[in-house]
């Protein structure tokens, strides 16, 4: 488990030497002094006893020990519920941080999925290449965070079998996504190792609609529907955990289901 | 001379709420309005009926991440405390001394006598039928909050749990059917102790001392 007292990127040198002769005027006496003006300044802000910042911490902190607990509860081998393809609704449900009016589509032609991080072949990849790929389809549900969910059939390549294609280190703890809308999001390894975590380009019987993230979106059936990050137009495999757009504001990073 | 009676005589003249009934019955109110409260806030993104939403004052939390994280939070504490008071419970018996037996005949009798407004509570040491039912059925409610939380946490993890209560929107449904059936007992549990404030006081000070039974019964001199 990551330190929570360790920041999760190292600081830039250069912020050290830009501030050199601030670090040397710092003197015990002034950093007493102006830690008692600080901490009066806090009983002064503490006024709202419902969101005091060590109370607001706390519940950080106790969000990541969850999420530590759910890294040990997922089983890599335990499969989702099936569904009938009876049972699937078409068109999906829309849901992103913007309304549907705002969907930017993505122009397939000129799109092409970059890959960075511990990768041995970091080639892009175009919309044709990926689709030559294996393909694997599952009729999964959909669950979000907010309560509702729905049954959904997606098709597209094992996220497994395109990293083991290309090379990625499957040993390094995360895997990062990037999106045309700037949606950042990353899973665990193991996660993204999970026999029913795709790649997906299809919907029903159909390419990715629009909204839905055409042409290319992660869909896995271990993590909340806000960990499926649409439109991706960057992977990166790192041992340093990637942005996480839901992650700041206060939600549960590993959202296991 | 007997020189063990006086020791004796305080062990088996023990108070109606022993310190760690009081100390769990604090923790178990405070874990519940925190669990409660923060429930309402992740509630109004996707409500359950239609056109209920609670109001922003009563919510723990500004949004849903503020108030998932405080339910996540406010779990360990319920469960932790709940299963505490459950052993020690069990344990020491007085689960079975204090909610059994329930009868039929005195459930009548009690909702008899309330109806025609007599309604006895000089005796803090013997719970009523109506009581008793009441404690049995907000126990077994906190275990079904539990249940159908973990359902609705894990439903891939314990996607056998999911499919006992009949499905992920199901256990949601049960998960507020629990809520309702609580927040409805505190309402009527939080009212009686305003009416009768020696219950209140005797949760925080221990209430009488009762005989080696558990009830009313006077303790023998030393």
């Amino acid at each position: 488990m990551r330190s929570p007292f360790r920041p999760a990127a190292p600081p830039d040198p250069a912020i050290l030497d830009d501030h050199r002769r601030l670090i040397r005027s710092l003197q015990r006496r002034r950093l007493i002094q102006g830690g008692l003006s600080l901490g009066a300044l806090t009983m002064l802000t503490g006024c709202d006893v419902r969101r005091p910042a060590s109370v607001q911490a706390a519940l950080l902190a106790i969000r990541d020990l969850n999420d530590s607990l759910q890294a040990l509860l997922f089983d890599p081998n335990k499969l989702a519920p099936t569904y009938p393809a009876s049972m699937v609704l078409n068109p999906p449900r829309f849901n992103a941080y913007y309304d549907v009016m705002k969907v930017k589509p993505v122009d397939g032609a000129k799109w092409r999925l970059e890959l960075s991080g511990l990768i041995g072949d970091k080639r892009p990849w175009t919309v044709e290449q990926i689709e030559a790929l294996p393909q694997r389809t599952e009729i999964i549900k959909h669950v979000c965070v907010e309560g509702w969910d729905y049954i959904g059939q997606w098709s597209g390549v094992p996220f497994r079998a395109f990293l083991e294609r290309v090379g990625a280190d499957l040993s390094a703890r995360y895997v990062g996504f990037h999106c045309a809308d700037g949606y950042t999001s990353s899973i665990d390894m193991a996660s993204a190792l999970h026999p029913q975590t795709l790649l997906a380009t299809r919907y029903g019987d159909d390419v990715l609609g629009d909204p839905f993230g055409y042409p290319l979106r992660l869909r896995m059936s271990t993590k909340l529907g806000y960990k499926n990050p649409k439109w991706v137009t960057a992977i990166e495999v790192n041992n340093v955990r990637p942005d996480d757009m839901w992650d700041k504001p206060g939600y549960s990073w590993f959202a296991g289901l | 001379m007997d020189k063990s009676s006086p020791a004796l005589s305080r062990r088996r003249s023990r108070r109606l709420h022993p310190m760690p009934i009081r100390v769990m019955h604090w923790i178990n109110a405070a874990a519940m309005l925190v669990m409660i409260t923060s429930g309402w806030g992740i509630y109004d993104d996707d409500v359950i009926v239609r056109g209920l939403h609670f109001p922003q004052a009563l919510r723990l939390g500004d949004w849903a991440a503020p108030s998932l994280n405080w339910h996540f939070a406010g779990m360990w504490l319920l469960v932790l405390n709940g299963l505490a008071y459950l052993s020690y419970g069990l344990v020491t018996g007085r689960l079975r001394e204090r909610l059994l037996p329930i009868r039929i005949a005195d459930l009548v009798k009690t909702v008899r006598d309330t109806l025609h407004l007599r309604i006895a509570h000089e005796d803090l040491t013997t719970y009523n039928a109506v009581q008793k039912v009441l404690y049995v059925v907000v126990i077994l409610a906190g275990a079904s909050q539990v249940l159908t939380g973990l359902a609705m946490w894990k439903p891939v993890q314990f996607s056998g749990l999911v499919s006992l209560l009949g499905g992920f929107q199901d256990a949601r449904v049960v998960h507020f059917l629990g809520m309702s059936v609580i927040v409805g007992f505190l309402l009527v549990h939080v009212l009686l102790s305003l009416l009768v404030p020696q219950t209140l006081w005797a949760m925080l000070a221990g209430g009488p001392r009762v005989g080696p039974s558990g009830h009313g019964e006077p303790a023998p001199l030393p």
